[in-house]
């Protein structure tokens, strides 16, 4: 989807350093105007998955400027098709042990509707389409995380359901 | 031309990038593939994943994408962010 805006929409970093969503979602609701009547977020932790008992966390690798690009142009394409004040992302790289926060989504509009579905919009296009890569580490090994075909289908709502 | 390969290719052909001064005749990103793979193993076996997506200039493209020796072709399996 073409984007005839001059200006990127909303901001977004990759960084190691964890995140704080009490700052992250005071800053979206200071906002830029004064209608935000939703904030919508999201947090994607590391999670214990596997049958194996010796997981020790997750590593995460990404294609610098490629990733931000990219995420780039999945918040301009909210902003296109949603109303929308403000949008953070925030995704981390490197070395991440259990239960540590990876992915932060967080959107301010004036309207629920709006605030929900960009939430989901962007989470499930980054699934899909953001250069990152997950390596789960255990003791004394490694293994990369393999793409999911479910990831690939939650894409299709967006595609049949254009609101 | 710079070219990138990450993640468990990236490890597989031991190396994250190279740098290129000619060419030699390519003209598309799948000619560069082909040239890759001219080096044997593990080049061939890596490479010849049909999962492996292409990138220019840091956009995801194809085999038939034109390439030109200031663009920055990357190699990667599918994304597992999020």
């Amino acid at each position: 989807m073409p984007s005839n805006k001059t200006q990127s929409f909303g901001s977004i970093r990759i960084q190691e350093q964890d995140f704080s969503i009490e700052t992250e979602y005071a800053l979206l609701r200071k906002g830029k105007l004064s209608n935000i009547g939703a904030i919508c977020t999201f947090t994607g932790l590391v999670r214990e998955f596997g049958d194996r008992k010796d997981v020790t966390g997750m590593f995460l690798e990404h294609y610098p400027g490629m990733t931000e690009h990219c995420l780039q142009k999945i918040l301009d394409q909210a902003a296109e098709r949603w109303k929308l004040n403000d949008m953070t992302v925030i995704h981390r790289v490197g070395q991440l042990t259990l239960s540590e926060q990876i992915v932060f989504v967080g959107v301010s509009s004036a309207h629920r509707a709006d605030a929900f579905a960009a939430c989901e919009f962007v989470m499930d296009y980054l699934k899909t389409e953001a250069p990152f890569w997950k390596k789960e580490t255990y003791t004394n090994d490694s293994q990369w995380v393999e793409a999911k075909q479910s990831d690939q289908q939650r894409i299709q709502k967006w595609s049949n359901n254009k609101t | 031309m710079n070219i990138l390969f990450f993640a468990s290719l990236r490890e597989l052909l031991e190396t994250d990038s190279e740098q290129w001064l000619d060419l030699k005749g390519a003209q598309t990103a799948g000619d560069i593939l082909q040239q890759l793979k001219q080096r044997g193993e593990p080049w061939v076996s890596a490479l010849s994943n049909e999962q492996l997506i292409i990138s220019v200039n840091q956009e995801v493209s194809n085999l038939n994408t034109s390439i030109s020796l200031g663009d920055e072709l990357a190699f990667f399996p599918p994304v597992t962010g999020g």
